[in-house]
């Protein structure tokens, strides 16, 4: 028998595969198709104080070997979430991590107080990279001054583990990873979507109602590739690896370039299975390479 | 929520029904879970670099005996072209069933369906599964000229059929709204179904809220993912933005902003 777990800080979680905020609904959407018990955990629809639309359709367009979208966050608030989705899905036995949104620092700081009472919510994924909405969410993960200070903020009202969401959009993500590393970040997660472009070249209208969205899918993999090896050789936390991953494959490479964990993303739009045929293909992964503890993985790039 | 599964067809037929229609049968290796009209598969598009998402199709007849399934595949784009030209034999994966059908009508109620394009297909569907007497049941479908309507005169067992085109090279020349049934005897139905080109589909609500008749349109917004996680297919409606695949693609008229 390998060993699958993995643990992030003191996220203890039983496969190093979860499924990415914006992509899984509120992990009940999954449930249509599988138990979720078997994921090693799901990250929540990304969350706001209040409700918000999102932004106007079209929200979507495909792109060579991906897609963009700028959804815009839209979700119905996190008194609504308390009230009415958290009791039917709380006792999911994965971890359920809240997505963290705001457009300022007190609204991260209050809807991150609120997730703090909720007793079957082992972890915050904090997302300072969102590239949809107008304010806060990338504004914060592009600078380090933004990003540190919106950390500490969110640190001191948050005692359980506290991944930070990191912005591919920028110069330097292992700067920005450092900076958040030393407000008390206990984990990276990266990278959020790259901000993109569609246009109907016969028409010549652009694809979004935004006319910029964020790239996702098998198109980004090799750059979320890169910046997961940079950001793993310039801080200590654990980082969790995403971009693009559509199979075992991608997955291990994200944990040989460092990454402790992976988020399957776009992927579920075209298969919901394929994040457990990714936990089956890392299982089979290590049988084969004779590897004991797929933490052996992490980092673990010959050279 | 009913169970939802993904799983690969054999495709047993591929006809061409018109220029740019093709019917597609597809056989499963498993019994077929229940599906109903306005229901949709999220239909995998393989061997090509282009096209990363699958593509919503109507389910169009289901053969629980045969565990068979076929969709009317209209050319629009890129997917269902590549889609179209799916041999005998070659396999295609689906995620099915996916989103919500058509209120079904009580047994003595008059109903009037309304198909566009491949949007024949779930109205078709339902008028073969309804349930009503033929008398009952009103099929109108609408095309640009004859060339682009397809036969289905064996739905004449189900309900009288009946025909626009923009040329008149078949039936009431003009669009469905147009039509007599739809123009003058609109009132007389208790339920009003369509499906098709968003343009036709609003002006068919249009009318059905001047007469007050209930009135269900199916919507084909851009989809992602099909089940509800992508939150890309959105419809504003009263209840704020709706997801098509989940919360439709079936929407009665009073809950759009149209």
């Amino acid at each position: 028998m390998v060993n699958l777990s993995v643990k992030i800080h003191e996220l203890q979680l039983k496969n190093p595969v979860m499924t990415a905020s914006g992509t899984s609904g509120f992990a009940e959407e999954l449930t249509d198709f599988y138990d979720v018990s078997k994921l090693g955990a799901v990250l929540l629809k990304g969350t706001t104080l209040k409700n918000r639309d999102g932004n106007a359709y079209p929200r979507m367009a495909e792109t060579a070997s991906g897609m963009l979208n700028a959804v815009g966050l839209q979700n119905k608030g996190i008194d609504y979430f308390i009230e009415n989705i958290y009791p039917r899905i709380k006792d999911y036995e994965t971890p359920l991590i809240v997505n963290v949104n705001g457009s300022t620092v007190e609204e991260y700081i209050e809807v991150t107080e609120k997730v703090n009472e909720l007793d079957k919510i082992p972890a915050i994924e904090l997302n300072i990279s969102c590239p949809n909405v107008k304010e806060g969410g990338m504004a914060f993960g592009i600078s380090c001054p933004s990003a540190e200070a919106v950390t500490r903020e969110v640190r001191r009202a948050y005692k359980k583990t506290m991944i930070v969401k990191l912005s591919p959009n920028v110069t330097d993500i292992s700067e920005i990873a450092k900076a958040v590393e030393g407000q008390g970040a206990d984990s990276v997660s990266l990278v959020n979507t790259f901000l993109g472009m569609a246009i109907d070249s016969e028409k010549r209208i652009p694809l979004l109602s935004t006319i910029t969205g964020g790239l996702s899918g098998p198109a980004i993999k090799p750059i979320a590739l890169r910046m997961v090896w940079q950001v793993y050789k310039a801080v200590k936390i654990p980082v969790i690896g995403i971009g693009g991953i559509m199979n075992a494959a991608d997955a291990i490479e994200f944990m040989l370039a460092g990454a402790s964990a992976i988020q399957v993303g776009t992927a579920i739009f075209k298969d919901p299975f394929i994040p457990l045929n990714i936990i089956d293909g890392i299982e089979n992964y290590l049988v084969r390479h004779k590897i004991q503890s797929v933490n052996d993985l992490t980092g673990s790039l010959q050279m | 929520m009913s169970k939802k599964t993904v799983a690969d067809f054999v495709v047993i037929e591929n006809t061409t029904l018109n220029a740019s229609t093709y019917f597609i049968k597809l056989k499963a290796s498993k019994p077929l879970p229940r599906m109903k009209p306005g229901q949709f598969v999220n239909v995998e598009i393989k061997n090509t670099d282009e096209i990363f998402l699958r593509r919503p199709f109507s389910i169009f007849e289901v053969d629980y005996l045969e565990n068979t399934l076929s969709l009317i595949v209209k050319i629009l784009g890129r997917g269902s072209k590549k889609l179209s030209e799916i041999k005998v034999g070659e396999t295609l994966n689906l995620i099915f069933p996916l989103g919500k059908s058509f209120t079904y009508p009580e047994s003595k109620e008059k109903i009037l369906l309304i198909g566009g394009g491949s949007g024949i297909a779930p109205m078709l569907f339902l008028a073969k599964e309804c349930g009503l007497q033929p008398e009952n049941v009103d099929i109108l479908i609408g095309a640009r000229t004859s060339k682009d309507h397809i036969n289905v005169d064996e739905y004449n067992k189900y309900g009288s059929l009946h025909f626009t085109t923009e040329d008149g090279s078949l039936g009431t020349k003009g669009f469905v709204t147009h039509h007599p049934v739809l123009k003058t005897n609109l009132k007389y139905f208790d339920k009003v179904y369509a499906c098709g080109p968003e343009a036709m589909m609003k002006a068919i609500a249009k009318e059905a809220k001047v007469a007050g008749v209930f009135c269900e349109v199916s919507l084909e917004n851009l989809m992602a993912c099909g089940f509800g996680v992508c939150l890309c297919c959105i419809e504003p409606t009263v209840k704020g933005n709706l997801c098509v695949c989940t919360d439709g693609p079936v929407f009665n008229i009073n809950e759009l902003k149209w």
